[in-house]
């Protein structure tokens, strides 16, 4: 069977400038529509199927070796009622009937498969991906690609070995992805990096030659991949920035808050056992136990071989060993990250980074939730190195374009030189965040310029008094808590949805309030309570007008449209006496 | 209270006080079940049976005294880019939205509420935590309002 349905094939559009690729590759998104991988149905609901064959062909076992190769005894048929269903059709003289019906339930299944395969189409246009399918409800689905919040691409198992992968395209909202499932695993990458080409806003006659910039820091190199090269992905496989440690991970799992749950209900049962006499707990004890063990080596497995890279169309996070998933994250869809380190982990000093997204893609992370995990174990270089991958589209564009527009209002420049500076900007602004939330993640007290509870909130924060607080930092706020399990929240201002304050009678009386910064939901809640009214109240006001400033400059929803021309990445020593340069020297990492 | 928490050179605009009726009267109605409720406890005989229905029902005269006052806690203010909400005396909470952060506003109006020429504004952003309400605006004034915020979210759009 052919592959692209003969009448529907066009010639491959030259989106490739350089090198035209391969016609499986590209002409997926070409406009027209095409229908998804002929293993696609097995794949989908084959797995059943499968089950069933091997049953049957494993009842059948003795019949089938027999009918073709007559054994000295020749048991064709002897026995009938030995409870075996194919040995008792054979030997009732049904083994017609069986045979037909089995053929014709296979038909009528390969039958259903194939035009259920048939009519499930998509198309990629320039504005939206669309998606029909079904045969008696039909469904079709068209999403707009400025609105994608990410794609994912997983290959299971089974789907690894057809060589195919499931696309599944992540919009903001409940059920709103579009899955493609499944695509030859060459043509998911090549469609995910078209889709994101044209979401990103490049038209075909913008793209310049190929990034002779490269950068020395991670910052640089990534703004500069980010800004100048118009084939980031696709020519070559990126590196990760990351490398995970076997052990780390493996430690990282046995010194988890779970194991902390585990060891209480190891110690409740023994000491039930110990008080009573009795060993009715142990039926608890050892489905915990099984449970947990899945628990640690799903943690591990999935996370062995992690990789967190920089494309030109945001960061790509990979998972998996067996069944693998590889996710890009376009720039400006992260709503906030958290960088946090329980107690037992703080003598190796690792850090655990989570974010909150608008969309999950269905493919789940290590502890089975929706995947909102970038790095799950790291050192305090790892985290400099994924924030460094994080930052410059989500804080430092954003930070540099406001800052340009006060410069501009007040008359210090002109609109060229702010074009012309803008990428050069971007890489300080995200520099300097970036140097804040280091300075942020084990300090306490006003260090690291954080504005901290009072004293008297002590009575609600016992230990973590002096590193409650929170600061501003170009294009985000930084919340610190937390001196015992330490977290260092970050919400980028441009997508900020709304601020709150708010005081109950105990936080009043004390002269105290509490900050909220609302994001879509996920696993972090950016809330700071327990600081001075006073504090709080202008805080509260500043971040209010920073949103508004920051939303304003915000255009990450087609990320690279209004980009400036190549070659703009070069510094402007004139303009950097407009904008603050970094206000403390940083580790930016090395360039891996 | 003097060192109440406070917004500089903030306008606040009240909500209708007529409000306070649809709300006194609930508050008083879910008072009376629980208190009713709560009277089953007297069949056991013990004093505590009593001191629960007594306490409920002080909460709920309290609760009820006080609404007046929490319905003029309510106010909200147009600002030039967001919206700025307040409400609660005991519990109190301010929240800015951006306009152009809104992604949809509902106009909802029980029957009560209607009988009192009043609406419920409710505005939803991508965040769940956002939670923002302007209830009992007289109706003329919520659709008007509502026009206005629409249209001011319209001019202000943002993504996500």
């Amino acid at each position: 069977m052919s592959w692209t349905p003969g009448g529907d094939f066009t010639p491959p559009k030259d989106f490739r400038a350089q090198e035209p690729a391969p016609p499986s590759s590209t002409d997926f998104t070409d406009g027209e529509w095409h229908r998804l991988h002929p293993a696609t149905p097995l794949l989908k609901g084959g797995i059943v199927f499968v089950v069933i064959l091997g049953i049957f062909i494993n009842n059948a076992r003795e019949q089938l070796i027999g009918f073709f190769i007559p054994g000295p005894d020749g048991n064709r048929g002897g026995r009938g009622d030995d409870g075996d269903p194919v040995g008792y059709a054979v030997g009732h003289g049904l083994i017609g009937f069986v045979v037909l019906g089995i053929v014709a339930l296979l038909v009528i299944i390969i039958a259903i498969f194939y035009v259920s395969w048939r009519v499930n189409t998509f198309r990629v246009t320039a504005d939206t991906v669309e998606v029909r399918s079904g045969i008696l409800f039909r469904t079709n689905r068209r999403a707009r690609l400025d609105r994608i919040q990410g794609i994912n691409i997983e290959r299971r198992l089974l789907a690894r070995i057809f060589g195919a992968a499931k696309l599944e395209i992540s919009q903001a909202g409940h059920d709103a992805n579009v899955p493609l499932a499944y695509l030859r695993s060459a043509s998911a990458d090549a469609v995910r990096s078209e889709i994101l080409r044209r979401a990103s806003g490049t038209r075909e006659a913008e793209k310049g030659e190929p990034g002779q910039h490269q950068g020395t820091g991670v910052i640089e190199k990534r703004l500069n991949e980010f800004l100048a090269e118009p084939l980031g992905e696709g020519q070559t496989e990126p590196q990760s920035v990351v490398k995970m440690h076997p052990g780390r991970l493996v430690g990282s799992a046995i010194l988890s808050p779970f194991t902390l749950f585990l060891a209480a209900v190891i110690a409740a049962v023994i000491i039930s056992i110990a008080t009573t006499g009795q060993y009715v707990l142990l039926v608890v004890f050892f489905p915990t136990i099984l449970g947990s063990f899945s628990y640690y080596s799903r943690r591990v497995v999935k996370s062995l071989r992690y990789s967190i890279a920089s494309t030109r169309d945001g960061i790509r996070i990979g998972w998996g060993l067996l069944s693998t998933s590889n996710e890009t994250l376009p720039p400006g869809r992260i709503h906030s990250i958290r960088l946090s380190q329980p107690l037992a982990w703080r003598p190796f000093g690792w850090w655990e980074v989570k974010i909150n997204v608008a969309s999950h893609s269905s493919a789940k992370g290590a502890d089975n939730q929706a995947n909102t995990t970038i790095l799950p174990v790291g050192s305090a270089d790892d985290v400099t190195r994924v924030l460094g991958l994080v930052l410059p589209e989500l804080v430092g564009l954003t930070a540099a374009d406001v800052a340009a527009e006060d410069a501009l209002a007040r008359g210090e420049t002109t609109a060229d030189e702010v074009a012309a500076g803008s990428p050069q900007r971007a890489v300080e602004e995200s520099t300097r965040t970036l140097s804040l939330i280091e300075a942020g993640m084990t300090s306490s007290g006003t260090e690291g310029g954080f504005t901290v509870s009072p004293r008297r909130a002590a009575v609600l924060r016992w230990f973590s008094w002096r590193r409650n607080g929170f600061r501003e930092a170009p294009g985000a706020v930084l919340l610190r808590k937390g001196a015992i399990w330490r977290e260092l929240i970050v919400v980028p201002l441009p997508r900020l949805q709304s601020v709150g304050v708010r005081q109950g009678p105990i936080l009043r009386r004390l002269r105290l309030a509490s900050l909220e910064f609302h994001t879509v939901q996920g696993p972090i809640t950016a809330n700071v309570g327990a600081l001075d009214q006073g504090d709080a109240r202008d805080f509260f006001s500043k971040a209010a007008a920073d949103a508004v400033s920051a939303a304003k400059a915000d255009r990450t929803h087609r990320w690279l449209e209004t980009q400036v021309a190549p070659g703009a990445g070069e510094p402007q020593a004139d303009d950097a006496t407009a904008f603050p340069a970094p206000d403390a020297s940083t580790r930016l990492g090395d360039d891996r | 209270m003097t060192d109440r928490l406070d917004l500089d050179g903030a306008s606040w605009t009240g909500i209708s006080p007529k409000y306070k009726w649809p709300e006194m009267v609930s508050y008083a109605l879910s008072g009376l079940v629980v208190a009713a409720l709560s009277a089953l406890t007297w069949l056991a005989g013990e004093w505590w049976g009593y001191a629960l229905t007594a306490v409920i029902v002080v909460v709920t005269i309290l609760v009820v005294a006080f609404t007046p006052r929490r319905v003029r806690a309510i106010g909200y203010q147009l600002r030039d880019d967001d919206l700025l909400v307040r409400r609660g005396i005991l519990f109190l909470r301010f929240v800015a939205v951006p306009y152009g952060r809104m992604q949809l506003i509902d106009v909802n109006r029980g029957p009560v509420v209607r009988a009192l020429g009043l609406s419920d504004l409710k505005f939803v952003t991508a965040a769940a935590a956002s939670a923002v309400t302007i209830p009992g605006v007289p109706a003329d004034d919520a659709e008007r309002l509502r026009d206005r915020l629409v249209e001011l979210a319209e001019s202000r759009r943002a993504g996500l």
